[in-house]
């Protein structure tokens, strides 16, 4: 660096190299074991050297955990929620920064104060939400006791009752995932740094609000909407507590949780090799995003922070 | 300077009904899975109702006073609070270490951060799924290692401490790489001329990391440590889900995990939303100190 430090140089480079072994050691670990049969896995302590069964571990595993459909559903949830996501508040915050109306200032707000709110921390009621999306309809409708009313007008008597539930299905999985706050408020900072002559410049050859958005914002977004693709994909793939509760349907559940199902308990055989195949399938898809998208990915994430 | 909340472009566009359009989206989604839920939940915490939600009465802050008074949930704060430090501080100090290194190591960097970013990526329940057999007490490898050279009678499926160990480390690994990246950037952040100028003064490598790096990292460090916190307390359901599920003996039953425990599995629903409102104050606290002490120092030169 500065100076010239043989010594220390290379006591630098040892301690980075365990550095990283420590951190890889569990998928190494996990690796090795998921190519050794069920009786050398099983043997204390397990061998280090990789064994020969890898693609039969994992064709059991595949099977097993009927990892085709669950790993096709978290991908389609984590799309869907990487998707809605950007769409909704890069709208959004088009809104509340290129446009002077009335409610403004109270949208932005409100949505800012959701940065607050994890799902985690309203798990009970957003639950019986999703198993009828249209209650806050209904108590409308019974508060204005408006059953009364259309009884009265049709001589007849009436009882509306509003019923949609999103329990084990796409929609439920990703909707109540989609509203965000970190992404709006990410799309509002950049916005407000885009120079004012663009959009002048725009008026003044006539463009309307949405060809501005689309010919000039959009583009310029590029970056910041990779970097988002990625930490939204993986948040949404490696969702726990939200699919936990939502689906019931083995058909319908996501991977993470479906892995649950392969660890071996006391009493069972101690499969740990297909069990770990199966949970290095899983990791897969989110792993390769990241480390294919890796430059956008760490600007994203340090410019998401700021 | 403009009001936080107010501030627009110059230069906008006047319309009547397409700015309501673009963020009505967002406005039904916030309204229908943040307020009204959050809302609901606040009701529910004042209310007693029976297990099937049939019939509720209001009881004003009984689920709360029941809640403090619960010997369970006072262990159940402690545990949240020792695992949320435990886990800062291992992956925190992990991090920290890695990216010293390798901010020395100029010549490897990309190659480095490549081996390093990827378990950001895998989901906490699969850490915990990698740390449960590394750590199984009849097969584990790391497991055999403590019993045989430290002589620790390890065994988590029975001992509390144990099992706390189990999920902080599950936890930390996962997290090393996220703090390794913010470290990264805040180390090359530094102008270069500060360590030269240092250098010619006399000042050897440990002391220029201990008196020019770290302080001028405090403010990533009280950042990471807050989002570290925040992480370990609402995004590791997955990891006790899958590892210890609160047990042995509720020694590693944290505060979400509690939630879930004694809404969906107990149905005891008026407690179960008192949880929720207290965890909910909780964030907003944390957040609110963040904004107020944390984001303020951000400056790296000056």
């Amino acid at each position: 660096m500065v100076e010239k430090t043989p010594i220390l140089d290379f006591l630098t480079y040892a301690f980075l190299m365990l550095g990283i072994l420590i951190v890889g050691f569990p998928i190494i670990y996990s690796l090795i074991a998921a190519t050794l049969p069920l009786d050398e896995v099983s043997r204390v302590p397990m061998p280090l050297i990789p064994g020969d069964q890898f693609m039969v571990n994992i064709k059991e595993a595949w099977s097993r955990g009927d990892l085709g459909t669950q790993i096709t559903n978290s991908i389609i949830m984590a799309s869907g929620i990487t998707l809605g996501k950007i769409t909704v508040s890069m709208i959004g915050a088009f809104s509340i920064v290129y446009f002077d109306y009335k409610f403004r200032k109270i949208a932005f707000a409100s949505v800012f104060c959701t940065l607050m709110l994890p799902v985690e921390v309203r798990i009970l009621p957003t639950y019986e939400m999703a198993a009828n999306v249209l209650s806050p309809l209904q108590v409308v409708w019974e508060f204005l006791r408006l059953d009364g009313i259309v009884s009265w007008f049709t001589q007849n008597d009436f009882s509306l009752t509003l019923n949609w539930s999103l329990l084990d299905s796409y929609t439920g999985l990703i909707l109540p995932l989609v509203a965000s706050a970190t992404c709006t408020f990410l799309f509002r900072q950049f916005f407000l740094t885009v120079p004012e002559e663009l959009c002048e410049a725009a008026k003044i050859d006539g463009a309307s609000p949405m060809t501005f958005f689309r010919k000039i914002l959009f583009p310029l977004s590029k970056t910041n909407i990779a970097a988002l693709v990625v930490i939204e994909f993986v948040y949404g793939y490696n969702q726990y507590l939200w699919p936990l509760l939502v689906t019931t349907n083995p058909k319908m559940t996501t991977a993470v949780i479906g892995l649950q199902n392969l660890i071996p308990q006391a009493d069972d055989l101690p499969e740990w090799n297909i069990a770990l195949g199966a949970a290095l399938l899983v990791m897969l898809p989110p792993v390769l995003v990241v480390l294919f998208m890796q430059r956008w990915f760490v600007k994203g994430l340090i410019e998401k922070e700021k | 300077m403009r009001p936080f909340f107010a501030m627009i472009k110059r230069s906008h566009f006047k319309s009547r009904s397409l700015p309501y359009l673009l963020i009505l989206p967002q406005a039904v989604v916030t309204l229908t899975f943040f307020y009204w839920p959050a809302i609901q939940g606040m009701i529910q915490s004042f209310l007693l109702s029976d297990p099937f939600g049939r019939k509720s009465r209001f009881v004003w802050f009984y689920n709360y006073i029941e809640l403090f008074s619960d010997p369970l949930y006072l262990k159940s704060i402690l545990i949240t609070f020792v695992f949320s430090l435990a886990t800062a501080a291992v992956s925190i100090s992990l991090g920290l270490f890695i990216a010293a290194m390798a901010n020395r190591a100029l010549r490897a960097t990309a190659l480095v951060r490549t081996m390093l970013i990827w378990p950001y990526a895998v989901a906490p329940a699969i850490s915990g799924i990698m740390w449960l057999f590394l750590l199984h007490p009849s097969y584990g490898i790391v497991a055999i290692g403590v019993k045989n050279w430290l002589g620790v009678d390890w065994n988590p499926v029975l001992y509390g401490s144990d099992a706390m160990v189990m999920i902080v480390m599950a936890s930390a690994w996962k997290e090393v790489s996220y703090n390794f990246v913010f470290f990264m950037a805040g180390m090359q952040a530094i102008p270069k001329s500060l360590i030269e100028a240092a250098a010619i003064d006399g000042a050897g490598p440990f002391r220029r990391f201990w008196t020019i790096t770290v302080p001028l990292l405090s403010p990533t460090f009280f950042f990471l440590m807050v989002m570290n916190i925040i992480y370990a307390f609402f995004e590791t359901f997955g990891i006790i889900h899958t590892v210890t599920q609160g047990g042995p003996g509720g020694s590693t039953n944290t505060l979400v995990y509690k939630v879930y425990q004694d809404g969906f599995v107990g149905l005891n629903l008026g407690s179960s939303s008192a949880q929720s409102v207290v965890l909910m104050l909780l964030i907003i606290l944390i957040t609110f100190l963040q904004f107020r002490f944390v984001e303020k120092k951000v400056q790296y030169s000056g």
